[in-house]
């Protein structure tokens, strides 16, 4: 692509190995330690669903259980795999007989290593081909209905609280034009240390996140995509406290998109650290293997600090996330690195802001399927002047070649979308996606032009930066508030109680096939 | 045709403006002219279409007119009407409740607290309940502020905590106890089937049984709160939409030194 910012290739190598830097440097935390949602990932990778008598989820159960013996440093998969070896029940058997209190999951001692990995064999292949089958099946689904739409994704969200609502105004979105369906999630499930089960119908804001839902939602759209004659994706959250485990059960159902942030859960949830960190990691494992697109969060710094003078904050977290994801094994074409449309309309030339930082992001991640945000923080209510400001954030887009394009909602700060405010969304969308198709290509910055200038100033700030960063390192870095002007202590935030420091011998079995890109 | 483009005869409504009977106005005084649209969960027909008719008729729209209709899904149809709405209010016996208070800037705000209270003026503020929106406490608490109106954190005689969002009632409260809050803050941005309502309540409520209540100025803000709901529900007063952290603050201090709170 040629550039057509004139951007300084060396500042963003630079840029780019600071974040390396970075990146391997928290690596050597995350791999020295687990946590009980990765442990409940893989135990839900196993086989294991369901509840127990109370309602708690058996995952849960599991991983509670190794963690009152003080033995979840070993990982979930050794003391499973143990047990299998010795008795010769499945994974799913064995979290129901402990359940009970019937079974010690702790008290076979006789399966060494390889008979551990031997009994471990089966179900970890079963997931693991369960998985490939899925993305495989999408991306049958997608070559055999005319191949991957050109241009940006039209991606709308649902959010009645009821699985069953938002099947019906998802399948309304889909026949509209919508590419990506995402159910918005119930505020408060990122909070929640486990996955509630099944299919749900009482969310606020959104819809719990729960693999019956995941389901659900999937075969709603197979359906829609079929008469459609296109494949619609679906978008969930894998954030919060229970990071790895939406991972797996998204990859088990086929989800396509998952909000995935290193550091979103930190910063605005207050989510320990080291908790995410650990995390994200294993998450990503998983959403790099099931082919799943992630989306990054950065675009919501830009709704609590200033939109032009923290914009480098927002290229400085995508060069992390970027090297994030690598380390995890994810590669480019599933990053959805995120930004925002959030300049102020009083400001002066801001339109030239947006379009530099837009296609700054597009050319210094040049394969990554970005992901960009509408206007929110400053919409009114004044919803006609709201639909100018989504159509000035659309003519960016397809100016720049964003890819997964979230659509503006006129009534965006007042309520969640009717189904009306989405169809008028689609339509200013893809007016101007269609009378500006290739307006882009015809264009050409004017060399030490405003947009030059403005694009040039944020790589700098960026790339100074992340070599702050680079001798910070991440912990202290966000104690320092430097991201969204969000202090978080090393120690605080929820959740740190459940990060373990890996046992000599530990294993989880399916980081080494995912990372390798394993084949059934 | 129903549009009235090239309708050149007179109108026989009076065109004087009357305060007693104030109308919608289009382009003309008291023509009464409304837009509105909706969706019925109806095929697009003319069945459909004369059923939008009906219910804009209902709603006091005279002679409505269907300008556009469009498919929103097999059995949705998305209409736009204008029309002219029959009804008038009487303008000059309103009454309305608002925050009676001239607003000081920052500066001036200092200036008070140094005056009247003599020490920092403790604010605590949070989106609370279910709500994961900052974005109205930040614009009322972070130092930038919004709009140019800088925020409480910027100001030198407020201690300003603002404990982000999802925060329960039961965490906020303890808090407030913990730092002795002279002010608290609350927000609720974005709701659904009006949750925002009883959790303002059962914060109040809540106060009220730790008897912290009448030790604190109580406030909440967001888009779909005014004054009078505020009031109604048991605060000391609501921010809508076009209020910083100025009139806040200004408001919490006046209300401290009036009830006597906050005594060096």
């Amino acid at each position: 692509m040629q550039s057509k910012l004139s951007l300084d290739q060396g500042l963003i190598e630079q840029a780019r190995a600071s974040a390396r830097f970075v990146a391997e440097d928290v690596q050597s935390y995350i791999d020295l330690h687990t946590t009980v949602a990765v442990e409940r990932a893989v135990c839900r990778l196993l086989g294991i669903d369901g509840v127990n008598a109370d309602g708690v989820p058996l995952p849960n159960v599991v991983v509670d259980l190794l963690t009152e013996k003080g033995v979840l440093g070993q990982g979930a998969a050794w003391w499973l795999g143990g047990v299998m070896a010795e008795t010769g029940l499945s994974p799913q058997e064995i979290a129901q007989e402990a359940s009970l209190g019937k079974l010690d999951l702790t008290a076979p001692v006789g399966a060494d290593a390889d008979g551990i990995e031997r009994a471990l064999d089966a179900p970890v292949r079963a997931a693991m081909e369960k998985i490939a089958a899925r993305r495989r099946r999408r991306e049958q689904f997608i070559a055999s209905h005319g191949g991957e739409k050109q241009g940006p994704w039209l991606y709308l969200i649902v959010a009645t609280g009821n699985i069953y609502e938002d099947i019906v105004q998802a399948k309304a979105a889909a026949r509209q034009g919508a590419d990506v369906i995402a159910v918005i999630r119930t505020t408060g499930q990122s909070l929640l240390d486990y996955v509630p089960f099944g299919a749900t119908t009482e969310g606020f804001g959104g819809t719990y996140a729960t693999q019956e839902n995941f389901r659900l939602m999937r075969a709603a759209l197979d359906e829609v995509g079929e008469q459609e004659g296109r494949y619609i994706r679906l978008c969930n959250y894998c954030s919060g406290l229970c990071m790895p485990e939406i991972a797996a059960m998204g990859a088990l159902e086929g989800l396509d998109v998952m909000l995935n942030d290193a550091l979103y859960g930190i910063l605005f949830r207050d989510i320990n650290m080291k908790r995410t960190l650990v995390d994200q990691y294993f998450s990503r494992v998983i959403n790099g293997y099931a082919g799943v697109v992630i989306n990054t969060g950065e675009d919501n710094y830009l709704t609590t600090a200033d939109a032009v003078e923290e914009a480098h904050t927002v290229l400085a977290s995508q060069f992390l996330n970027e090297q994030f994801a690598l380390m995890a094994g994810l590669p480019e074409e599933q990053m959805g690195l995120g930004h925002a449309f959030e300049i102020s309309p009083d400001i002066k030339n801001g339109f030239l802001f947006e379009l530099a930082q837009a296609q700054m992001a597009r050319e210094i991640f040049p394969r990554a399927p970005l992901k960009y945000m509408p206007p929110t923080k400053f919409m009114t209510g004044n919803i006609f002047r709201g639909h100018v400001q989504d159509a000035l954030f659309n003519i960016t887009t397809i100016l720049t070649g964003q890819k997964i394009h979230l659509l503006g909602m006129l009534t965006e700060a007042i309520h969640t979308p009717f189904m009306s405010d989405r169809a008028l969304s689609i339509e200013n969308a893809q007016y101007i996606f269609r009378t500006m198709a290739d307006l882009g290509s015809e264009l050409e910055f004017k060399k030490g032009g405003i947009i030059q200038t403005r694009a040039a100033e944020v790589l700098q700030k960026a790339a100074g930066l992340l070599r702050e960063i680079e001798d910070l390192g991440m912990f202290q870095t966000l104690e320092k508030g430097i991201f969204a002007d969000i202090r978080r202590p090393q120690d605080g935030g929820k959740g740190l109680s459940g990060v373990v420091p890996k046992q000599p011998g530990y294993i989880n079995p399916f980081i080494p096939l995912m990372k390798g890109g394993w084949q059934a | 045709m129903s549009s009235g483009l090239y309708n050149v005869s007179k109108n026989d409504f009076d065109k004087t403006f009357d305060p007693k009977a104030v109308r919608a106005y289009g382009d003309t005084m008291n023509d009464g002219k409304v837009q509105l649209s909706f969706t019925l969960p109806v095929k697009n027909d003319e069945k459909g279409a004369e059923a939008a008719r009906l219910l804009a008729r209902k709603m006091g729209i005279g002679d409505p007119s269907v300008v556009y209709r469009q498919t929103l899904d097999e059995a949705f149809t998305f209409y736009i009407v204008y029309g002219s709405c029959v009804h008038s209010v009487d303008y000059t016996s309103i009454q309305v409740l608002e925050v009676e208070t001239e607003t000081m800037d920052m500066e001036a705000v200092n200036e008070y607290i140094r005056r009247n209270i003599g020490r920092k003026v403790v604010v605590i503020g949070a989106s609370t309940g279910t709500d994961a929106h900052t974005v109205g406490i930040d614009a009322i608490m972070n130092r930038k502020g919004f709009a140019g109106h800088y925020g409480l954190e910027r100001y030198e005689m407020i201690e300003a905590y603002n404990l982000g969002s999802q925060v329960t009632n039961e965490e906020f409260v303890q808090k407030a106890r913990e730092l002795h809050a002279d002010v608290l803050l609350v927000s609720q941005t974005v709701t659904q089937k009006d949750v925002h309502i009883k959790n303002l309540t059962d914060l109040v409520e809540l106060l009220e049984a730790e008897g912290l209540r009448s030790r604190v100025v109580l406030c909440c803000g967001g888009a779909r709160i005014t004054h009078e709901l505020a009031k109604e529900l048991g605060y000391d007063a609501g921010f809508g939409a076009g209020k910083y952290a100025d009139d806040v603050a200004t408001f919490a201090v006046t209300e401290m030194v009036a009830r006597g709170l906050g005594k060096k």
